[in-house]
């Protein structure tokens, strides 16, 4: 279970989507963009403020939960300190990338777009980053690994960890 | 209306041209089949199962179209049986079946499933592809909606009822493609969602994704135990439907054959809820009367409904003092049969079993509720719907059609043509009515028929004049059915655009006869048939046929005041047969109190 927003200290985060959405109630499709603001606001969609938003923009919360799993740009779970994008483009595929993902996976004990229980690591797939010379790869943060291979993997994500 | 010609499967149709394809072909008499088209409710094109090939004046149109949607087009060509129509609605069915649990034997609906109904009629006998299936959850733990996702086929019949008709949206599409779900938000169970639990999903499902909790083997339990004594009542509603479990048409009257049955089914004895709606319409009626002469809270509304009282509970909880303190019938039933009748009778209390057979999904969890209870005992012990009453008939091997008519038995059976119509909205406000006027004028009123409150329109109103305190006033009522048409009226009177005296609120659109519980009615059989206005329809003619049609006149429940409640309203009914009600939160959060004070403080 993942805890609970702490209201009290996210009020002004609250103000201001409020404040937005009075600013765009009277255009269509309002529950998309304020999910946007949320989401940039919050930097997750937790209950509380779908809750918050199912009763600002007056629909049901199954509506907006419903909008809000859909798209992959929003996220219901906190993301961590650190993003881990492993590649699994073509190139980084076939030179195993999928075997760097699982072991990411296995070490950190979350599955692909989990964050783990101390709010380090956020893990993602994602498309090509471009590099495909140095297949397989992957980032985290700004910084690009290369070559990377299944046994690499500790000693990189050591570094990250205080 | 301008009408246009459309040609299907070479017949030649005139019709209005808002007219989709699927209701053209119908007046050309033929069934195009469907299977998440639910008429006015729920046309989305999501199945595909209706689709047809077109041309418009020989220029084909692109694929095939779903006919559900498609509006006619003047010179439109539309063939149902083509090789590709077949052939496209027969995959698109295999592949619905492919992510559907088809453990068809042992499901509830088998025999009235659309999708079974569908297979056999399509011919479909393989299924080719064996992929992976959605993950199956059971939701069981409200008391009173199952939802089982393996059996969900995503219509979407029950996210358009929810939202659309009954305004509360419990049910929508979550998360995507392979992983869609039709689900309450957050995972939550039903039993956490401000559901009113009306069944009205269950209703609108083509299978049994959304389904009762079942308490059958609990009253079978009961019955086989011979240390209990078990009773049971049956709601206004129910005989207005159960015949249709056993082939009669949808609204056939059969009170007589279903106390014969359930007297067959080993229940002790077999009351009717119409004699403690009879007892309702006293209580109430007195209460209303003491509301409008001593200054009470007004408009009252009435509480029979406990689908209306929670939503009323969890969206309005300021008008939860203008709800009448009344228990529903269900309840009241329950609290005479373990006091006035065990005393009576000289039966221990904590030996009877009490049964009650509902068209509603709701009073299970109304009967659930912990203050209804009375020195210990439970009002009501378990609540069945009427399609459970159907199977337990069934599972009895009792010959239903064969079955001579029977009476109730006495104490607690008896009832008057008031009590009857209860189960149709209006019913409640027509009964109080016939009993309010006949207390303030003093007289036998021999016109008791009030037409304006009857009716499958969402919002009536009407008025009376009727002495109070010796003068001349102008009572005025409204009679609102289905949750949005509920809201409709409060926001009025929170307005302060109306005010009523006497509101009548039923949760299910067309009251207790379309409630959760009821007999199901296909898509397609509701093109022809409306079950709100031929099951109300039943039970007016029942009303007409009685002896007695005010409550006030029922000898059984006047001998009930004579003998132990003296009086309505009085310290024993106040004991018995009322209740109170509590502001209800929903989609709790960790820390719920300080989100609701910031909501409190950002609305200003």
């Amino acid at each position: 279970m993942i805890k609970g927003l702490d209201v009290r200290a996210n009020e002004r985060q609250f103000i201001e989507l409020k404040e937005y959405i009075d600013s765009i109630r009277q255009s269509q499709g309002i529950l998309m963009q304020t999910l946007h603001k949320a989401q940039e606001i919050f930097g997750y969609l937790p209950i509380e403020v779908q809750k918050f938003i199912a009763h600002e923009v007056d629909v049901p919360l199954a509506e907006v939960y419903g909008v809000a799993t859909f798209y992959t740009q929003f996220s219901i779970t906190p993301k961590g300190k650190h993003k881990i994008g492993v590649c699994l483009g073509t190139a980084c595929y076939v030179k195993g990338s999928q075997l760097v993902l699982d072991k990411l996976s296995k070490e950190l004990k979350v599955s692909v777009g989990e964050t783990t229980e101390d709010n380090e690591f956020t893990l993602e797939a994602t498309r090509c980053l471009g590099c495909c010379g140095l297949a397989p790869v992957m980032m985290i943060d700004g910084d690009v690994y290369g070559k990377l291979e299944p046994k690499k993997i500790p000693e990189i994500l050591a570094k990250y960890k205080d | 209306m301008d009408k246009v010609n459309v040609t299907i499967n070479g017949i030649t149709v005139n019709v209005p041209k808002d007219y989709t394809v699927l209701m053209a072909a119908r007046e050309a008499g033929i069934d195009i089949p469907t299977l998440c088209f639910l008429k006015d409710i729920n046309e989305i094109a999501a199945c595909r199962v209706c689709v047809v090939e077109v041309d418009v004046k020989g220029v084909p149109m692109r694929n095939l179209p779903a006919s559900c949607v498609l509006q006619v087009q003047d010179g439109m060509n539309v063939r149902t049986n083509t090789p590709k129509v077949r052939s496209a609605v027969k995959m698109n069915v295999e592949l619905i079946l492919a992510n559907h649990n088809r453990e068809c034997l042992t499901c509830l609906r088998n025999g009235t499933c659309e999708l079974q109904k569908l297979c056999d009629e399509l011919g479909i006998d393989d299924i080719e592809f064996q992929g992976a299936k959605r993950e199956a959850k059971i939701d069981n733990l409200s008391y009173s909606i199952v939802r089982d996702s393996s059996k969900c086929i995503l219509c979407g019949r029950c996210v358009s009822t929810c939202r659309d008709v009954q305004g509360i949206g419990i049910l929508d599409f979550t998360k995507r493609g392979f992983k869609t779900e039709v689900a309450p938000a957050f995972d939550f169970s039903m039993k956490d969602v401000p559901c009113v639990y009306c069944g009205q999903c269950i209703q609108a499902c083509p299978v049994a994704a959304l389904r009762e909790r079942s308490y059958i083997d609990d009253v079978w339990d009961a019955i086989d135990d011979p240390e209990k004594f078990v009773v049971v009542q049956t709601a206004p509603a129910v005989r207005a439907s159960l015949g249709e479990e056993f082939g009669y048409p949808v609204g056939t009257d059969v009170t007589g054959k279903m106390v014969a049955a359930l007297k067959r089914l080993g229940f002790d004895k077999v009351f009717d809820t119409n004699f403690s709606a009879d007892l309702t319409i006293l209580e109430e009626g007195t209460e209303l009367l003491s509301r409008v002469t001593n200054g009470g809270k007004l408009p009252m509304i009435t509480s029979c409904s406990p689908g209306w009282i929670r939503y009323c509970e969890l969206n309005y909880p300021e008008f939860l003092d203008n709800l009448s303190t009344c228990k529903s019938p269900q309840q009241m039933f329950g609290a005479i049969v373990k006091s006035y009748y065990a005393e009576k009778e000289g039966i221990d209390p904590s030996k009877i079993v009490s049964v009650s057979v509902m068209p509603c999904t709701s009073k299970k969890t109304e009967a659930n509720r912990p203050e209804m209870e009375v020195d210990g005992y439970r009002d009501v012990d378990y609540s069945l719907t009427t399609r459970e009453l159907g199977d337990m008939i069934k599972r009895a091997r009792i010959s239903f059609t064969k079955l001579p008519d029977e009476h109730t038995d006495s104490i607690l059976g008896d009832y008057t043509g008031a009590g009857a119509i209860f189960g149709a909205t209006g019913g409640v406000m027509e009964a109080a009515l016939r009993t309010v006027a006949d207390i303030l004028t003093g007289k036998d009123l021999d016109s008791i028929e009030y037409q304006a409150v009857r009716g499958i329109e969402g919002v009536k109103e009407a008025s009376v004049v009727l002495p109070i305190g010796g003068v001349d006033t102008e009572v005025k009522v409204a009679v609102a059915h289905g949750t949005a048409n509920a809201a409709k009226v409060l926001e009025s009177v929170k307005a302060g655009e109306k005010d009523y005296h006497f509101i009548e609120v039923m949760a299910c659109p067309g009251g207790c006869v379309h409630g959760g519980g009821q007999s199901h009615v296909s898509a397609k059989a509701r093109l022809d048939v409306n079950p709100k206005i031929n099951r109300a329809n039943a039970l007016y003619e029942l009303d007409r046929s009685l002896p007695k049609r005010k409550s006030h006149k029922n000898p059984e429940v006047m001998k009930l005041y004579e003998d132990y409640l003296k009086e309505p309203n009085g310290h024993l009914s106040h004991k018995l047969l009322h209740t109170h009600y509590v502001k209800r939160d929903s989609y709790i959060v960790e820390q719920e109190e300080e989100f609701a004070k910031m909501l409190e403080k950002l609305d200003k």
